[in-house]
């Protein structure tokens, strides 16, 4: 007998039995995998925090010296109070809130670093990335800048070491407070060489967007980094 | 064996390299050859996941194609591609973190890929499977030598670099190279070469 493949209870039947299987397949592939796509991510997320401390171990020590540098995961708000003493890898980028600020309290080099998560927008889709900052809680020890969809040899180099160098040792605000860490127009630091850095000539939008993302970080942690600097002097 | 390779089927391997390239005579999957050129290496990525993609749903569609619905064949074969990208992206994910965060926007990309679904609609429906599948590996190699070529020139003469290796040192970014309008100047260089030289065989 054959089929009439082209009758409407046919056309219904076979659509259904698609989506059936289609969704019974995708179903359990992400439930098989979501294990080790959990822990892939969880990883990935521990090697830009370790990245922004200039470390960058191999693949499978990441866990490890993670567990060595970094030795608490605080949760603080805008106003520098500590809302949870654990906890602080477990809030995702999109939970990053004025009452949900994470605080990485590292130890390397012998030194106290405190890594600052940030999140922003550039040209296509989100940027993101890891800010540590020194004891003195004013300069910056280093930084690392992740993208989701920048231009591939002009927004992309954000995520460069050419780049995120630039930041080393500059001031999260200068001395005066007139100007904020950011990034300018390539050539035209001059104005404040403590706290500004160079674009990317053709990645104007991008640059500016990382500029809000670290105005906006350095705005939310002022409060709290204020405080950790005056139980210093103390 | 010798059935495996016979000549119709060598020429359905080979006619979309030259003579019936899916991109400089189909004109099809422009749009992800001018959005992944920039630089060499998404370039080389892209068209080796089209090839694999092309091929695999090439043979999926082949195989259930006495038993498509005419008017839902479209729909069915979208569903056959978004699933297996989203199954190799899934996999990607659990087995080579590194490649899939490297392969981030281009995999979405891959679905949208008008040669895919020119490919299942003009072939996939009609012939066999293994026929499906050398016509699907030899359109993606004929899209990646395309994207291959231009990423490797406007790399080289925006940055440069090759691969993100330093060709020439101090070389001034020239953002007149990464933009997408020169994509489209330098494939429409290319589709003119390859038209000429077309042009010269078949006079011989």
């Amino acid at each position: 007998m054959k089929l009439n493949t082209n009758s409407n209870s046919y056309t219904i039947l076979y659509a259904c039995g698609v989506v059936v299987v289609v969704a019974f397949l995708l179903a359990t592939v992400s439930q098989v995998l979501k294990p080790a796509i959990t822990a892939n991510e969880r990883i990935d997320t521990k090697k830009q925090i370790l990245s922004s401390l200039h470390l960058k171990p191999a693949q499978a020590e990441v866990e490890d010296v993670y567990a060595s540098v970094v030795t608490s995961a605080i949760i603080v708000d805008t106003a520098g109070t500590v809302v949870d003493t654990t906890g602080g890898f477990e809030v995702k980028r999109k939970e990053i809130s004025d009452t949900c600020l994470p605080v990485f309290i590292c130890q390397t080099n012998d030194a106290t670093k405190y890594v600052l998560p940030m999140v922003g927008k550039g040209l296509w889709g989100g940027i993101w990335g890891y800010m540590a900052v020194n004891a003195d809680c004013e300069t910056v020890y280093g930084i690392y800048f992740g993208h989701e969809s920048e231009t591939a040899g002009l927004g992309a180099l954000i995520a460069t070491d050419d780049f995120s160098n630039q930041f080393v040792g500059k001031r999260l605000t200068s001395a005066d407070a007139s100007h904020a860490l950011s990034v300018v127009k390539n050539g035209s630091k001059k104005d404040d060489e403590t706290t500004q850095c160079d674009g990317i000539s053709g990645a104007t939008l991008t640059g500016n967007g990382v500029s809000d993302m670290l105005q906006s970080t350095v705005a939310k942690y002022k409060n709290y980094l204020l405080n950790l600097k005056n139980n210093e002097t103390k | 064996m010798s059935q495996l390779f016979s000549k119709a089927n060598r020429q359905v391997f080979a006619a979309p390299l030259g003579i019936d390239n899916p991109v400089l005579v189909q004109v099809l999957g422009i749009c992800s050859a001018l959005a992944v050129t920039a630089k060499l290496e998404p370039a080389i990525v892209m068209g080796l996941s089209v090839t694999v993609i092309t091929a695999f749903a090439n043979v999926i569609i082949s195989l259930i194609r006495k038993t498509i619905p005419l008017r839902i064949r479209i729909i069915i074969q979208l569903v056959v591609v978004a699933t297996l990208v989203t199954i190799v992206s899934m996999v990607l994910k659990a087995f080579a973190y590194d490649v899939s965060v490297q392969l981030s926007v281009y995999v979405g990309l891959i679905i949208t890929n008008c040669i895919l679904m020119g490919r299942l609609e003009a072939f996939a429906m009609q012939n066999g499977p293994w026929p499906s599948f050398l016509d699907g590996v030899g359109s993606g190699l004929g899209y990646a030598y395309i994207l291959v070529i231009i990423g490797a020139a406007r790399e080289f003469f925006g940055a440069g670099t090759l691969l993100d290796i330093t060709i020439i040192p101090g070389y001034p970014t020239n953002g007149m190279m990464v933009t997408p309008a020169m994509a489209m100047i330098l494939l429409g260089c290319v589709v003119w070469a390859h038209r000429a030289i077309l042009k010269e065989d078949t006079k011989k």
